[in-house]
């Protein structure tokens, strides 16, 4: 029999207006409490839904919002998702924690909770306990290497580290002949500057001779590579939430804006682009999820490589397609700060250049299917 | 208004596997036997009754209906795999296919029980080929603008009017087709439209082929003048027809022929390009192979939701939608991809062949079986906007 998997339902975002507050949030996330059998991802949407209102936040003066969140989301066990019990964790599954991201995604969170619960499954991997607080991962750029020294100690300039100013700790995968993986001191690093389109900080990072707290020799079979097909999928996840709610945010206004006596909505112009947005948004959810399945059942590794690369690629796509059409809909108010709608596109757009960008994926993948030859092509698609 | 988008995972079962090596081996056969030429489509006859009688022998035509009318039972997802295994090795399936994916499902829900046990099994061994009956010299898109009429006669009635674009109707023994027994209501402008099975051998039918861009014959318009049909041959509710037509076009939008009807250029932009190919090749390439898999993972998804007695509506003219739209654009982009390969020992001289056909085949791809702009009214309307 099929397995029966979670779908993902959008139905209670629609009732999200971008111009209404935190209770109509609230009830939205109550209600898909109660329909869904995932507890997990119904607790992430609850605490997202109360103490990260994109409305609320985004009018916000100051980033007082942030702890509170924070608190919830670790007393929750959310950020640690990833992480057995034993070393600290909840030892929540796989799939508990794609559900996690796919919440994370549809609220555009601005905090590092997907940065954390990656960086925790990386520290698992060698069996490092992961400490409490904030955590991010490095490198997020597949070429960007950090050296292992002779001595333990490890160097290297990675850049893009998402979050890397406002945590304490860096899962680090290093070693290119002994993989290893790291956990390191923020503070041990100099951080430099940087942001992502949507303003969150991403930044370089400098490794020089800096000591590891703790370090072990990574799995066997696990790499540099490993780390970045995860991390796509990772970022895939949240990019098809995103959508999600942007999707719903664009059907809402077009009903509700009024131009030439109707609602945009009935025009149908501006249908057919929304159907073609929720197109990219229904790809999105299907390449994302069938990623996030694969590894959750670990399958194969060309069947991990085609379907991590594919979802990334294709949710980049999305990504672009879905944010012009979003904007376009919205039309003016869409390209102020005051409107919700840039928490999400930005954040989605710059969630493509993590962990490896559509052409990069598109270049390793390509490479991979014409080395396998032209007769074990269909036979690896009909595979999966 | 609620809209709840939603892909199940669904990984086809184990038993796929065995079946779909089976499938394999089939083709496998028959090429050898040289029925067919799988990498060159365009060339030879799309449809084969003696092929589609080996298909039925196999028990791979009708194979999710009830043993009792010649069915096998099994699921929608081992008709998945035969479906995609046919479609991506270019089988002439073309005169049982049809009647396999659309009209045999309507003739189980709305034909009488006589009707079922004469035809059902026929289709099954691969012995009918059936032709869909909906638009009209002044109907397409707005199928209930249809004017071809029938009215009440002794035991049954009779037929009068055209149908247009009607595949295979050259060749087919049945045609289900849709015709107006009332006029529509002022509040129901889809009211007065009646489904009916009619026997092609009827006297008063006339087949005119029509020549496609192609050089293909594959429509035709069909004629009727006072053709006779008996009141068992009525397919469910006198005037109510529209209401049949939605589920069974969700059967119709979101399967593997959506997405894989131009899969041979692909197929071979890979033998093209070789083991190492150049940075823009591999990209490309990488590109549409991404692509191609989420379509793949959504078609299957929808096919395991419909065996789990879900109607997922929106998500099949997603499916449909996006993927005409890419078998569309894909020798295009297979053209760009080729521009570079080093043309030695005629390495390109069958992937220029093929493409010389797929992209004369292309436009019709978002046309037929609903056209783009009405499978995004479909999905707008299940958005809340209409």
């Amino acid at each position: 029999m099929p397995t029966g998997g979670t779908g993902t339902t959008m139905a209670l975002m629609e009732m999200r207006s971008a111009l209404e507050g935190a209770d109509a949030w609230r009830e939205a996330d109550t209600a898909m409490a109660g329909e869904s059998d995932d507890i997990v991802a119904a607790t992430a949407a609850r605490i997202c839904a109360d103490l990260a209102d994109p409305q609320a936040i985004n009018a916000a003066r100051d980033d007082r919002w942030k702890a509170p969140l924070w608190r919830a989301l670790t007393d929750a066990g959310l950020t640690l998702a990833w992480v057995p019990e034993k070393l600290g964790g909840a030892g929540a599954s796989l799939a508990d924690g794609f559900s996690i991201l796919g919440i994370a995604g549809r609220f555009a969170l601005p905090v590092p909770l997907a940065e954390t619960l990656l960086a925790g499954w990386l520290l698992a991997r060698a069996d490092i306990a992961a400490p409490g607080g904030a955590m991010t991962v490095a490198p997020v750029r597949p070429r960007d290497r950090v050296t292992l020294n002779s001595d333990g100690t490890m160097s290297g300039h990675v850049s893009g580290v998402p979050f890397a100013k406002d945590v304490e700790h860096f899962a680090v995968m290093t070693g290119e002949d002994v993989p290893t993986i790291a956990l390191v001191r923020t503070a041990d690093c100099r951080i430099g500057d940087g942001e992502t389109l949507a303003g969150d900080s991403a930044n370089s990072v400098i490794f020089e001779r800096t000591k590891a707290l703790h370090r072990a020799r990574a799995p066997a079979g696990f790499d540099a590579s490993a780390l970045m097909l995860m991390g796509a999928t990772v970022r895939a996840t949240q990019i098809a939430g995103a959508l999600e709610t942007i999707l719903a945010l664009s059907v809402r206004y077009a009903n509700e804006r009024v131009a030439f006596e109707r609602p945009i909505g009935k025009f149908q112009a501006v249908q057919q682009n929304l159907a073609r947005l929720a197109g990219e948004t229904a790809a999105a959810l299907a390449a994302a999820g069938s990623a996030a399945d694969t590894i959750a059942r670990s399958d194969a590794d060309d069947a991990r490589m085609l379907e991590a690369a594919a979802a990334k690629i294709r949710t980049g796509e999305a990504a672009a397609e879905g944010a012009s059409i979003a904007h376009q809909v919205h039309g003016a108010i869409g390209f102020t700060k005051e409107h919700v709608l840039h928490r999400f596109t930005l954040r989605m757009l710059g969630w493509r250049d993590d962990f490896g960008t559509e052409s990069y994926w598109a270049a390793r993948l390509g490479g991979m299917i014409a080395s396998r030859g032209s007769d074990q092509f269909w036979p690896l698609l009909a595979s999966r | 208004m609620s809209t709840n988008l939603s892909f199940d995972q669904i990984r086809l079962p184990r038993e796929c596997e065995t079946l779909r090596q089976d499938v394999r081996a089939f083709i496998a056969e028959e090429i050898a036997a040289g029925t067919f030429v799988p990498d060159r489509p365009g060339h030879g006859d799309s449809h084969d009754r003696a092929f589609s009688r080996r298909v039925g022998a196999k028990g791979w035509i009708g194979m999710t209906w009830p043993k009792k009318y010649g069915g096998r039972e099994r699921n929608f997802l081992e008709r998945y795999v035969v479906t995609e295994e046919f479609r991506v090795a270019n089988a002439p399936v073309r005169s049982h296919f049809v009647a396999d994916r659309q009209s045999g499902p309507i003739l189980l829900k709305y034909a009488p029980e006589h009707i079922k046990q004469d035809i059902l099994p026929r289709i099954c061994r691969g012995e009918l080929c059936f032709v869909i009956g909906m638009s009209e010299p002044g109907s397409g898109s707005d199928l209930f603008a249809a004017k071809a009429k029938a009215v009440r006669a002794d035991g049954g009635w009779k037929i009068t009017g055209s149908k247009i674009w009607t595949s295979n109707a050259h060749i087919a023994d049945y045609m289900i087709g849709l015709f107006r027994t009332s006029p529509p209501t002022k509040e129901n402008r889809r009211h007065g439209l009646t489904q009916y099975l009619v026997d092609m051998k009827s006297p008063g039918i006339a087949v005119n082929p029509i020549y496609q861009m192609t050089g293909q014959h594959d429509f035709n318009e069909v004629v009727f003048d006072d053709v006779f049909v008996p009141d068992d041959h009525v397919l469910g509710e006198i005037d109510g027809a529209w209401k049949q037509a939605t589920s069974e076009l969700a059967y119709e939008r979101s399967g593997p022929e959506r997405f894989l009807e131009t899969f041979y250029v692909l197929s071979e932009l890979v033998r093209a390009l070789g083991p190492d190919p150049n940075l823009r090749g591999a990209e490309g390439l990488g590109r549409l192979v991404a692509q191609l898999h989420t379509l793949r993972r959504m078609s299957v998804s929808v096919a395991g939701m419909l065996q789990a007695g879900k109607e997922p509506v929106v998500e099949s003219s997603i499916v449909k939608d996006l993927g005409t739209i890419w078998e569309q654009k894909l020798p295009e982009r297979v053209r760009e991809l080729s521009a570079f390969i080093e043309d030695e020992v005629g390495n390109r001289v069958a992937l220029d062949e093929q493409l010389a056909f797929a992209l004369k085949t292309a436009p019709k791809l978002t046309i037929q079986g609903g056209t783009t702009e009405i499978l995004r009214g479909i999905i707008a309307r299940g958005l809340g906007l209409r």
